[in-house]
């Protein structure tokens, strides 16, 4: 009975594409907005992946999250350097500063200071120059978005395209000169503030003058010592916090769940795709189910079994998931392919193929359950009446 | 009860509820329907035909007396049992033909058999063969809205008949038909349907298909007035 089943939802080609078209809404909102949300979720920690290296991450105890900068004195490097178990710890800047463009404008920056001489924290991949070249006087490093957007070059012509910043342009920082040695590709940040690289003593040069400069210690543990050990030693002689790295953006993503509303903006928008979604194909999913009630009918007085019919049903409910699953699916990952070079935050890990496909069987299950209530129920007289 | 009847109804009592007013269908009827016999069930609308003929049919359960069908008590049979019944005994002949109208008409008429449990390939086939045998050995691929409504009753005259079931039961088989496709239909189910060891339940008020009748049962308001055997006695 299985191809008649298919049959009859082929036959009605006008419900068919309703209910298929539904589940494919569905199964859209429902990866494609996650899909955002987690992007948006992994750059508010992306500074943290970037600087990748370093094992532990130490940095004031109240700190909440990765942009949350509480700075500490410059001697807490030495006691954490003082540590048993650390084989080496670097100082890392990082803070808000306004640069000011060539054409007046200003613009605030990510401003990041490493350490001056082993470099450790600098950008993940360079587009030109070198990381070396940070070392040349008054020498920062760009980020390419920062480069080509926020901090371009106004267009030669009124009305035409910005000049990106390149390698031996300049701009000031805080009524600083800087120097362009390096432009650099970084993950793109929460904010997409351009991102600006320096050393760490040119930093502080940059920043304005305060007491406490140092935002975070990076450190990488001796080859045969325990992180969580380390970790708890740190804390025990500094009073400061340490994690290591999937604990820091484990701590910033929680902050941006929990007080920012995102999370719920976001579930909001997944839960009405799957309400509309679950609407349309449910509701025509039943109508279909309605309109051929005669022909359950026919077939119940023929002598097929309510476990047949059922079967049928499911048969059909699962078609036309598998298939609006897919499309969805399959959409989605278009539009991350499509959006890949834009400003857009995307990230399509399989969680939510298994997220949307709970989803869309939950709506099939429903739609189908309607259905199957309403044939089991059918009185097969009714294929006499007229 | 002889070894020729195919149906039996003593005292069958049927009641529909509509929200508190009872309707009585059917006050109590005795009727027999013999093998090799065509019996034709006349009457004036809502006088319980079609509430007969389902009970008859095992579709639907009196509310007291006896029916049984080839010395069976539909009343008292397991539901699994009577779909197998009405599965492997009964055909259907409707009305509004009730085709599948997604399936062509070979599929149409194979799905007794699928029921019965041949294999899809197998029944398919032996539904052109029964379509051959009703006139339409070159439509088996023809979905039902590309037939005339007389070549549709004859794609559920060959779904009625293609699993050789004993008894056949037509609701107004004519009813949607002009006279001629309707004695056309009448030729052929007396023609294909009818053998010694089956019988022919036709419900209906078209007069002018009368005479094809072995037997008429005349009901009016849920009871047999009378059973005779030609028109002119009516
Ligand atoms: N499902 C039902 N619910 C309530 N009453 C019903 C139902 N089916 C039939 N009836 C009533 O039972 C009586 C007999 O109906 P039935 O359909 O058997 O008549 P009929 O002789 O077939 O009529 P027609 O020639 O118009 O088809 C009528 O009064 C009808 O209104
Ligand atoms: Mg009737």
């Amino acid at each position: 009975m299985n191809h008649i089943a298919l049959k009859m939802l082929m036959g009605d080609r006008g419900k068919y594409f309703g209910i298929v078209m539904g589940l494919t809404f569905a199964s859209l909102i429902m990866t494609q907005q996650p899909a955002i949300f987690v992007g948006l979720m992994s750059r508010t920690s992306s500074f943290i992946s970037d600087l990748g290296y370093p094992d532990i991450w130490v940095m004031d105890a109240k700190v909440q999250f990765v942009d949350d900068i509480k700075p500490m004195q410059d001697t807490e490097l030495y006691r954490i350097r003082g540590v048993a178990g650390v084989q080496w710890a670097m100082p890392i800047y990082k803070g808000m500063l306004k640069a000011r463009l060539a054409d007046g404008t200003f613009q605030t920056c990510i401003v990041v200071g490493i350490d001056d001489t082993t470099l450790i924290g600098g950008p993940p991949e360079m587009l030109a120059g070198k990381l070396a070249d940070l070392r040349r006087s008054d020498g920062v490093i760009v980020d390419i978005d920062g480069a080509t957007t926020k901090l371009a070059k106004p267009a030669k012509t009124a009305g035409g395209k910005p000049i990106p910043l390149q390698v031996g342009d300049t701009l000031e920082l805080n009524d600083k000169r800087a120097i362009v040695v390096g432009i650099a590709k970084t993950t793109r940040t929460f904010q997409s503030q351009p991102v600006i690289y320096t050393t760490y003593s040119r930093a502080m040069a940059f920043a304005p003058r305060e007491r406490k400069l140092l935002s975070f210690v990076v450190l990488k543990i001796k080859p045969n010592a325990d992180r969580q050990t380390v970790i708890k030693r740190i804390k025990q002689t500094t009073g400061l916090a340490a994690y290591t790295q999937q604990e820091f953006k484990d701590l910033t993503i929680e902050y941006f769940m929990t007080n920012t509303g995102i999370p719920i903006n976001f579930g909001m928008s997944v839960l009405l795709g799957f309400l509309v979604g679950a609407a349309i194909a449910g509701q025509t999913f039943y109508n279909f189910t309605l309109e051929n009630l005669r022909q359950f009918g026919v077939l119940k007085a023929m002598g097929a079994s309510n476990g047949t019919l059922l079967r049928m049903i499911l048969l059909q409910a699962v078609l036309v998931g598998i298939i609006g699953y897919g499309i969805g699916v399959g959409l989605t990952a278009w539009f991350g392919y499509a959006m890949r070079n834009s400003i857009l935050a995307f990230k399509f890990p399989w969680q939510l193929l298994v997220f949307s496909g709970v989803g869309i069987t939950l709506i099939c299950m429903f739609a189908a359950l309607l259905s199957i209530i309403k044939v089991i129920r059918l009185e097969p007289a009714i294929v006499f009446k007229g | 009860m002889d070894k020729d009847c195919a149906v039996y109804c003593e005292n069958v009592k049927k009641a529909y509820d509509t929200g508190g007013d009872k309707v009585i269908a059917l006050g109590g009827i005795d009727l027999q329907i013999k093998l090799g016999e065509l019996m034709m069930l006349v009457g004036p609308s809502g006088c319980g035909k079609t509430t007969l003929i389902s009970v008859v049919a095992g579709i639907l359960d009196q509310d007291s007396g006896v029916c049984e069908v080839f010395g069976q008590n539909l009343l008292k049979m397991h539901a699994r049992d009577k779909l197998k019944f009405r599965a492997k005994n009964i055909g259907f002949v409707f009305q509004a033909f009730n085709l599948l109208p997604s399936l062509t008409a070979a599929e149409n008429v194979s799905i007794p058999l699928i029921l019965n449990g041949v294999k899809r390939k197998e029944a398919e086939r032996r539904g052109a063969v029964m379509l051959e045998k009703v006139g339409l050995g070159t439509r088996t691929r023809s979905f039902p809205n590309q037939l005339s409504g007389g070549q549709q009753q004859r794609v559920a005259i060959a779904r009625a008949l293609v699993h050789n079931p004993k008894l056949i039961v037509c609701d107004e088989p004519t009813s949607a038909l002009d006279h001629e496709t309707g004695h056309q239909v009448m030729d052929l189910l007396k023609e294909v349907a009818m053998g010694h060891d089956r019988a022919l339940v036709i419900v209906t008020h078209d007069s002018r298909i009368f005479g094809f009748a072995d037997r008429i049962a005349r009901m009016d308001d849920g009871h047999i007035e009378k059973v005779v055997n030609s028109v002119t006695e009516l």
